[in-house]
C-alpha cells in the first residue's frame, strides 16, 4: 500500500509549487470554503508520493469544488457536471501511465453523475476520486444534494428535506472500488495520507472528504462561520479502525473516518493489457 | 497484388474504415441499428493495441472518447436515434474543446423510441443543430457499404485536421445490407493526424488563435501542461469573462470551418454535365434510388440528372448552385418531413428553378419508381 517517499517540506512552500499562481488567481471560492483544504492536501499528497506534473491529470466535472483542476499545474480537464468520471476513464485506458485523478461534488458526482461513479467502481478503474462532500449544491446557490442529511435545510428544501441521503462511500463499496476512506478538512493530515494512499491504488479509489460550505449549507442551517463548522467535524467523527470496539451510542450521529475498505483486485486497463499481449500470443 | 474485396455489412465497413484510419479507441453503448459497430470494434481493437469500452450510457460513451482524444489517442463512438440526443451535451463539449472525435450515427425513425430496425433520415438537422450554442459542424452522409468505409476514414481525417468532432450519418438500410466493399491499400490511403505543438511547452496555448484558426494541439502526457473546459475559455484554455476573447473563441469555431467550405465540402453527381433541366438532390440511401431513376429516365431519353450531398454540413450550397443556372426542376428526395428542403429553399431563386418535395417517413424507402414517377410529373 502507498507509503510516504518524502519527507514533508514546508507546507506553503509545497503549494506553491504546483499552482497556476499567474494564470488562474484570484479563485473563485468564498474565504473560508473547505475546498482550498482539499485543494493543499492533495497537492501535498502528491507531492509526497514524489509523481512527476507531466504525469498526472486531474479532472473535474461542475461545481465549486469542480473549479479546483484550474488552479493546479497539472494536466487538467474541467468537463461537463456528473461526467468527469466518464472521461477520465477515456483518458486512463488511452495513456495508463498518467495518475488520473478526479474532483467532484456531491451533486456532481452522486446525483447527476451517480451512474458513472458506480459503474467506474465496478470496473475498478485506476482514477483516485475525491468527492468534495459539502452536503449542498454550492454554484449555483444552496439547493439540497442527495447527501443532505435528512431534514436539513437548502433553498430548494426550504422546510427542511424530506428525502433521505446517500452514504457514498457504502455506495462505493458495494459497487466494486477497491479503496473507499473518509476524511474531512479538520483532519488535514490524515486526508493528505487517504489521498495519497488512494492515487497509490491500484484500482478504483474514493476519498469522501468532508468539507463545509458556510456560505450556502451554513446559513440554511445556522451552522455558522467556517471555522464553527470546521471545528464541528472534530468532535463528529469515528475512527473506523476503533469503531467496532465502541458502543453504539458513541458513534450515533458521528461519521466514521479512516480507510473504510480496501481489497486486492483486478484493475481494468491492466485486464486490458493482459488482453492484448494474450490474444499476440495466440 | 489483387484488389481486396469483401461482402460487407455497412456497420462493418464502418469498423474497416475506423481501423485503417487509426482508430485505437471506441467507447460505446449498444444500440439497434449500430451495434454491429461496437462488436467489430470489440473483437478488432484488442488485436491492435487499441481499446473498446462499454461504458454505462451514451453520455458516457462520448465523455469517454473525448477524454481517450485528450489524451492523444483517435477515438470514436456509434449510435442511433436516442443514443445520439444522449450525446448532444457532449457534442457541444468537443466542439468548445477543439476535440477531435468521430460520432456515427445510424439513422432510425424518431422522434423518441421511434423505430429501432426501420430506416430513416431524420436526424438531418439534428446532427448540425442538436446541441445549444454557436458552432459550425462537420456532417457527412454514406449511401453505400463501401461509403461507410470511406467516410468513416473522411470524417476521422476532417476531425483530426480540423479539430472538431464529425458525425457520419448512415441509416438502417446502409447499417444493415451487404455488399461488395473494396478494402483499399493502407499504403495508398491518405490519413491525417492532429498537427503537434513545436514550440516549447512555455510557450504552447492549447487554443492558439492561428490564422488559419486551427490551432496544434497536444496531448496529456506530452510534458506540456495545459487546462481544457467547457466554460468559454482564453488561449489558453482558462475560463474567460471578457467580450473580446468570448468573441474571438466564438468567431475561431464559426471561421476554421466556414473558412475551410471548400476542403470540407464533397456532392456526387449522376448525369450532370449536359445542363439537365430537372435534378434530383438527395443524400444516403435515398441516392441509390436517386441514380437508379435518373438511369431509367435517360433511357427513356429524359434529361435528368442527380446530385447527392456527401458533405451535409457545412451546407454545400456553392457546390450544388453551379448546377442550378440550367435547373428548372428541383427535386428534393429525403427520408424525412422536408430537412434538407428547408435548407436548399434558401439559396434557390425560386423564380428559376421549383421546387418539388418527395418524402417518405412511414419507415419505407423511396424507390427509384418513386422518383422516376416525380420526374414525370414535373416534365
Ligand atoms: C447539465 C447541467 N445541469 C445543471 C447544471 C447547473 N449546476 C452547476 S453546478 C451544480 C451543482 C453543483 O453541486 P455540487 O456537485 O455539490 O458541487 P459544489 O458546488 O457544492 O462544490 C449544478 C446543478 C449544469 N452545469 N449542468
Ligand atoms: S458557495 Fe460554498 S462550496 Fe462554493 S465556494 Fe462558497 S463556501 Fe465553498
Amino acid at each position: 500500500m502507498a507509503t510516504t517517499t518524502k519527507k514533508p517540506e514546508q507546507p506553503s512552500n509545497v503549494v506553491h509549487k504546483y499552482l497556476r499562481a499567474k494564470k488562474t488567481f484570484p479563485h473563485v471560492w468564498c474565504s473560508g470554503c473547505g475546498i482550498g483544504i482539499i485543494l493543499g492536501a492533495l497537492i501535498r499528497a502528491i507531492d509526497r508520493l514524489g509523481l512527476p506534473k507531466d504525469d498526472i491529470a486531474v479532472l473535474s466535472g461542475i461545481g465549486c469544488s469542480s473549479r479546483l483542476p484550474v488552479y493546479v499545474d497539472f494536466n487538467t480537464l474541467h468537463t461537463t457536471h456528473g461526467r468527469a468520471i466518464a472521461f477520465a476513464t477515456g483518458v486512463k485506458v488511452a495513456k495508463p501511465k498518467l495518475n488520473v485523478i478526479v474532483i467532484t461534488g456531491d451533486g456532481d458526482c452522486l446525483a447527476i453523475g451517480g451512474n458513472h461513479f458506480i459503474h467506474a467502481c465496478r470496473r475498478n478503474i485506476n482514477i483516485t476520486t475525491i468527492l468534495v462532500n459539502n452536503h449542498i449544491y454550492g454554484m449555483t446557490g444552496g439547493q439540497f444534494s442527495p447527501t443532505t442529511p435528512y431534514t436539513k435545510r437548502g433553498s430548494t428544501a426550504p422546510y427542511g428535506n424530506l428525502e433521505h441521503p446517500f452514504d457514498a462511500a457504502k455506495l462505493a463499496i458495494a459497487a466494486g472500488a477497491s479503496y473507499v476512506a473518509r476524511g474531512t478538512v479538520y483532519h488535514v493530515g490524515q486526508l493528505t495520507r487517504l489521498i495519497a494512499d488512494g492515487i497509490s491504488n491500484n484500482g478504483f479509489s474514493l476519498i469522501d472528504a468532508l468539507s463545509n460550505c458556510h456560505t450556502y449549507y451554513g446559513r440554511w442551517n445556522k451552522e455558522g462561520d467556517p471555522v464553527k463548522m470546521i471545528e464541528w467535524f472534530k468532535s463528529h467523527v469515528v475512527p473506523a479502525a476503533t469503531a467496532d470496539k465502541m458502543p453504539p451510542e458513541k458513534k450515533e450521529g458521528k461519521w466514521l473516518t479512516g480507510v473504510l475498505h480496501q481489497e486486492d483486485k483486478p484493475e481494468y486497463t491492466e485486464n486490458y493489457a493482459r488482453l492484448r499481449a494474450e490474444l499476440k500470443k495466440k | 497484388m489483387g484488389k481486396n474485396i469483401r461482402l460487407l455489412q455497412g456497420n462493418e465497413a464502418c469498423v474497416e474504415g475506423a481501423l485503417l484510419a487509426g482508430v485505437r479507441f471506441f467507447g460505446g453503448y449498444p444500440i439497434t441499428p449500430s451495434t454491429e459497430i461496437a462488436e467489430g470494434l470489440a473483437r478488432r481493437l484488442p488485436l491492435v493495441d487499441g481499446t473498446f469500452v462499454q461504458m454505462e450510457d451514451e453520455i458516457g460513451s462520448l465523455a469517454a472518447v473525448i477524454g481517450a482524444s485528450v489524451a492523444g489517442v483517435k477515438a470514436m463512438t456509434a449510435t442511433s436515434g436516442p443514443g445520439f440526443s444522449l450525446m448532444q451535451e457532449h457534442i457541444g463539449y468537443a466542439y468548445m474543446a477543439e476535440a477531435p472525435c468521430v460520432v456515427i450515427d445510424v439513422q432510425r425513425g424518431g422522434p423518441s423510441t421511434g423505430l429501432p430496425t426501420k430506416v430513416s433520415q431524420s436526424d438531418i438537422m439534428q446532427a448540425a443543430y442538436g446541441t445549444h450554442g454557436d458552432y459550425r459542424a462537420i456532417v457527412l452522409s454514406a449511401s453505400s457499404c463501401e461509403e461507410c468505409l470511406l467516410y468513416t476514414i473522411k470524417a476521422v481525417n476532417l476531425s483530426e485536421k480540423y479539430r472538431t468532432p464529425v458525425v457520419l450519418l448512415t441509416d438502417e438500410v446502409i447499417g444493415h445490407m451487404r455488399e461488395k466493399v473494396e478494402i483499399p491499400d493502407p499504403e495508398e490511403l491518405e490519413i491525417v493526424d492532429r498537427v503537434k505543438p513545436e514550440v516549447p511547452p512555455e510557450w504552447y496555448k492549447h487554443f492558439e488563435i492561428t490564422p488559419t484558426f486551427i490551432s496544434p494541439m497536444a496531448s496529456f502526457g506530452d510534458g506540456y501542461r495545459f487546462n481544457i473546459t467547457g466554460l468559454t475559455h482564453d488561449e489558453m484554455g482558462f475560463p474567460t469573462a471578457k467580450p473580446v476573447q468570448i468573441k474571438a473563441k466564438l468567431d475561431k469555431l464559426r471561421k476554421k470551418i466556414e473558412r475551410n467550405k471548400e476542403d470540407i465540402c464533397e456532392i456526387k453527381t449522376t448525369y450532370m454535365d449536359d445542363e439537365p433541366h430537372v435534378v434530383v438532390l438527395s443524400t444516403g440511401i435515398v441516392s441509390r434510388a436517386a441514380n437508379q431513376a435518373v438511369k431509367m429516365a435517360r433511357q427513356k431519353r429524359m434529361k435528368v440528372g442527380a446530385i447527392q450531398l456527401v458533405t451535409v454540413w457545412p451546407f454545400p450550397d456553392e457546390l450544388i448552385m453551379q448546377y442550378m443556372k440550367s435547373c428548372r426542376h428541383l427535386i428534393v428526395a429525403e427520408l424525412n418531413q422536408g430537412q434538407i428542403l428547408k435548407e436548399i429553399e434558401r439559396y434557390i431563386d425560386k423564380r428559376h428553378t421549383k421546387i418539388e418535395s418527395l418524402q417518405r417517413y412511414d419507415s419505407e424507402l423511396i424507390t427509384p419508381q418513386d422518383i422516376l414517377q416525380k420526374v414525370r410529373e414535373v416534365k
